[in-house]
């Protein structure tokens, strides 16, 4: 195993409950444990904790924070109240997504940025780059982070805290305790389930871990790995940076406009994001099933539908995976626009051979 | 790691068990640990002419995607229909339900070369896992 790559605090802890260690974004983090399916199906159910400890995250601090903070990302940072949290893409003037990230809201002076560990220096760098006075701080190896995510992850957490955080609402977030040790409790996730992810200090990781596994393993609440991670977010549509989105793909196109606020004040890529939105996009992000029995992943070519496995691509799969709550095949890929209505059809080139694709409607699972 | 004596393995992680000039091929429980939850199986089509060391199917589980190679040449008898339905028989029960096609063996002589259970468990002790 490469020695240069970092070990979170509870590694040999995972390790010995079996997790599967393979390098991602610089660190030695889980694949899977028991297995993907099991571990899947445990979050859709019950509950799960995952070690994500690999995610980074930069203060802003000082006068000018918030609104510095509104200028990084598309969406309306001042359009929150303190104490709140939001998904939003962070752009190139070109529009092209930087990353995504969560900011949370502590005030005018104190912004916390979450980004993804595989984009870690050229994100400090974007973000540096444009802060005037504003203190930019990377706590990124110095803070743990695990999301509970479940079913039963509410009752698990109550059951921890004595129920400090049940009436934590959805993308809110409070500083406080977990079995004696500071953390931020945030009411979010990766899953698509209800859930809270938990930030403390490197030091206080083992303990937290240890504190929601006691009462929540009698409960079926597991370790799970990254392979499940993958399958969970996707069925919820969630976007993976790399692979549904990157400097080359705009939110517009990867259907986040929801996270573009236009009429909220400029940001960076704003003038680009107007003029496309005015022009109309050229492709578009859509979810698929598989309606034969294969499997399209990352990076397979697209071709038009009958024109067989030499035609020109038109496109290539962003993701692709079995999906263990639906049961299907499923993916996401960026479309032609003219061709990215709900049933169109398109065909994926697997191994030299073509398998028929359809566009459906998503997420692909919904919480009940 | 389940090793059944009685069958004969390749480097690959396939099995043969050997009857007659018919040999019944399967993954190992080794290659399953490795893969993970198998989730599709790609296998010859029936009547297909194999030659042993060729890539003649795949196994794909939630992340990856594996090669199959023929351990031994011959033509395909029959292949294993359930686990179109049921590929999780090849994670439950790689040498019993998750046997994946027969073979009628042009070159029966071929199956001497494969490594018998106690080779193969030497040969797992020499790999990095």
């Amino acid at each position: 195993m490469n020695e240069t790559l970092r070990r979170t605090p509870i590694y040999e802890e995972l390790k010995a409950r079996g997790g599967k260690m393979v390098p991602f974004a610089g660190y030695e983090m889980p694949v899977q444990f028991e297995g993907i399916i099991a571990e899947h199906t445990a979050v859709r159910t019950k509950a799960g904790v995952f070690d994500v400890s690999h995610m980074c995250e930069f203060w802003l601090e000082g006068k000018g924070a918030l609104e510095y903070a509104h200028r990084l990302v598309t969406n309306d940072v001042l359009g929150l109240e303190d104490g709140q949290v939001c998904y939003t893409p962070m752009c190139l003037q070109s529009g092209g997504i930087v990353d995504d990230l969560l900011v949370y809201r502590y005030g005018q002076e104190k912004i916390l940025l979450v980004v993804n560990a595989a984009n870690h220096d050229k994100d400090l760098l974007h973000v540096q780059k444009h802060a005037g006075s504003v203190k930019v701080t990377d706590r990124s190896y110095e803070t743990g982070q695990l999301a509970l995510q479940g079913p039963l992850a509410m009752e698990i957490l109550a059951q921890v805290t004595g129920g400090k955080y049940s009436d934590l609402g959805s993308f809110r977030f409070i500083e406080g305790e977990v079995a004696g040790h500071p953390c931020i409790v945030s009411r979010t996730g990766y899953t698509g389930e209800d859930g809270y992810e938990i930030y403390c200090p490197n030091e206080s990781l083992l303990p937290v871990f240890q504190a929601i596994m006691k009462v929540g393993e009698p409960l079926g609440c597991r370790p799970i790995g990254l392979g499940a991670r993958d399958t969970l977010r996707l069925e919820a549509k969630l976007c993976l940076y790399g692979n549904d989105i990157d400097e080359t793909t705009t939110p517009l196109e990867a259907a986040l406009s929801w996270t573009v606020k236009l009429e909220a004040g400029d940001f960076l890529g704003r003038d680009a994001l107007v003029k496309q939105k005015e022009a109309g996009v050229p492709r578009k992000l859509v979810g698929f099933e598989m309606c034969e029995r294969a499997i399209a992943r990352h990076g397979y070519p697209v071709v038009p539908a009958g024109a067989g496995p030499d035609a020109a691509p038109i496109a290539t799969i962003a993701s692709g995976s079995p999906s263990p709550t639906v049961g299907k095949n499923i993916g996401l890929v960026y479309l032609p626009t003219a061709m990215s209505k709900i049933g169109s059809e398109f065909d994926v080139v697997i191994r030299g051979k073509t398998a028929r694709a359809k566009v459906i409607k998503t997420p692909f699972y919904k919480r009940p | 790691m389940n090793i059944p004596s009685g069958l004969r393995y390749t480097k690959d992680h396939e099995w043969a068990k050997i009857e007659g000039t018919t040999a019944t091929i399967g993954i190992t429980e080794f290659a399953v640990s490795q893969l993970g939850d198998i989730t599709l199986v790609e296998m010859p089509k029936v009547g297909a002419e194999i030659k042993a060391g060729q890539a003649i199917g795949t196994i794909e589980s939630v992340k990856a995607v594996s090669d199959m190679y023929a351990p031994l040449s011959g033509k395909v008898l029959e292949i294993n229909a359930e686990l179109d339905n049921a590929p999780e028989q090849v994670n439950d029960s790689p040498y019993e339900s998750g046997w994946m096609f027969k073979l009628h063996m042009s070159k029966p002589a071929e199956a001497e070369g494969l490594m018998d259970a106690s080779s193969y468990a030497k040969h797992l002790e020499t790999l990095d896992h």
